[in-house]
């Protein structure tokens, strides 16, 4: 496509990408330890001892990947008035009424919340993660915290998997053209004014 | 350790029923510790070590006649001393045998998610099976005695089995066997607990203890490992022994309503998501005419 429009850089795909299938990995594994039901998954995966050597370590190359994100999106990731406003009207972009929608940047939103809920979420398994994987460095008399560590863990985790769904399903199943630019790029024109009209205006600078 | 003649009645991260729960007549074994008679010789120590094949530790001296600050994953019996001081100024030397209390409601076991990791044998014994530990330490945090302790060069964790090897083949635990003052007993529940209490009533009648009692805390549905203690209002005393110990609420939660919850709430999304998608479908992007696409 000769005027096809760059979404996504090489660096940000392969940051979206490492960040994809590190989580996959923590969040299989993770709910391999969560439930008897889910056990099997960690079977699998190479047997459950195998899972919980490696899912602190995957763990913490996500965690790495999350501030890499950070620091080249935070500039995007930044909620602005006009992004209150399609807010307040997020019911049209729920029932697929995207003309009634006031243009916006970038990222909409719901792809901001995204963002944050996956960093918040995962500082917040890195910190109690840490405190599972080395109980033993806490002393008795600081049981508490171990106590607390293993409920905000899962909490965490919930919140992550919930917008991980979301996620999922908007961009393959919702907003065709998505999953197509974090692999290999590039958007329409059209697809750019649809959903960013005004990034498509900045960038094109029509 | 595990051990074909003792049946499993519970077991971790296990859904559903075990399979031939309730086919014996359950006899709760248990092990009374007489702390009053106890004279600090570390027999038990060394028994322990002797019959579960573990090497000797390195000891470390704390200005105390105590082997280690703590039982380690090769070392599941230690006596703490405690030099305590009375309210009226006089000295105790406490001594208490301190291994796993074998919980009728176990921590280790409602936290671990490895099935079959940790059992709880009909007879009460709570034993960790190594060969399906997964080494998460989660049974570290639901424990309330800090017992299970963990290899990190194994990433398995290790405890005191109450000799459940020994106890299946009809044989008592090896610390009992050592014990040269009989301050340790072994034998069903319901017999030890009638021991202890007529040995606390003794203590109580007879020898000035006025708060002689026995420790079987119903916090955590009673332990297979009771005490008899010269002081029953303050067993913190006894080289920590908790007055109250539950499994932390916390643990409760996390492998109680979170869990619930939690399933609900992911399969709530995918079925979401689903219904958004049959109700909805894609969005469509409309090559630049309409509203939608107009530059």
């Amino acid at each position: 496509m000769n005027d096809a429009i760059l979404r996504y850089n090489l660096v940000e795909r392969v940051m979206h990408w490492i960040s994809a299938i590190t989580y996959c990995y923590v969040l299989l594994t993770g709910l391999a330890f969560y439930s008897p039901h889910l056990y099997w998954i960690a079977t699998l995966l190479g047997g459950a001892p195998t899972s919980r050597y490696w899912h602190p370590w995957v763990a913490l190359v996500f965690t790495a990947v999350l501030f890499w994100m950070l620091r080249v999106w935070l500039g995007d990731m930044r909620i602005t008035p006009q992004d209150r406003v399609w807010g307040d009207a997020v019911g049209h972009y729920i029932r697929n009424e995207d003309e009634d929608l006031p243009p916006i940047d970038r990222f909409n939103i719901g792809q901001k919340y995204f963002f944050w809920a996956m960093l918040y979420s995962g500082i917040v398994l890195v910190l109690t993660g840490l405190v599972l994987w080395f109980p033993e460095l806490i002393p008795w008399s600081l049981r508490s915290f171990r106590y607390v560590a293993v409920l905000l863990h899962v909490a965490a985790a919930l919140i992550s998997i919930g917008a991980f769904i979301i996620h999922v399903y908007m961009g393959t199943a919702v907003v065709r053209g998505g999953f197509t630019s974090i692999i290999r790029g590039e958007v329409s024109p059209a697809w750019a004014r649809t959903h960013h009209r005004l990034w498509y205006h900045r960038v094109t600078g029509r | 350790m595990s051990t074909g003649a003792l049946r499993i009645q519970r077991a971790s991260g296990h859904a559903g029923p075990i399979p031939g729960e309730d086919t014996q007549r359950r006899m709760q074994v248990a092990k009374l510790i007489d702390t009053t008679t106890c004279i600090g010789c570390k027999a038990c120590e060394v028994a322990c070590l002797e019959w579960n094949d573990l090497t000797f530790r390195d000891t470390v001296f704390e200005n105390s006649y105590q082997t280690m600050p703590e039982t380690a994953w090769n070392y599941w019996n230690l006596i703490k001393f405690n030099e305590h001081e009375r309210d009226d100024g006089s000295m105790m030397f406490l001594m208490r045998k301190d291994q796993c209390m074998h919980c009728a409601d176990p921590g280790c076991l409602a936290a671990c998610p490895a099935e079959n990791a940790i059992v709880q044998y009909q007879n009460g014994i709570v034993d960790f099976q190594q060969e399906y530990c997964i080494g998460c330490q989660y049974c570290v945090t639901g424990c309330p005695f800090n017992i299970p302790k963990f290899n990190s060069q194994t990433k398995k964790v290790f405890k005191c089995t109450l000799c459940s090897d020994r106890v299946g083949q009809g044989l008592e635990p090896a610390c009992i066997k050592a014990c040269p003052t009989g301050c340790l007993h072994f034998g069903t529940k319901d017999d030890m607990k009638e021991l202890a209490e007529t040995r606390a009533q003794q203590l109580r009648d007879h020898s000035g203890y006025a708060h002689a009692g026995v420790y079987d805390p119903p916090g955590v549905g009673g332990t297979g490992v009771i005490y008899v203690l010269h002081d029953i209002t303050n067993p913190e005393a006894y080289g920590g022994l908790p007055s109250n110990p539950r499994v932390p609420w916390t643990v409760r939660i996390w492998k109680g309503p979170l869990k619930w919850l939690g399933n609900l709430a992911m399969i709530g999304g995918l079925i979401g998501v689903t219904m958004h998608y049959l109700r909805y479908g894609p969005k469509h992007v409309d090559g630049g005419t309409g509203e939608g696409g107009r530059p």
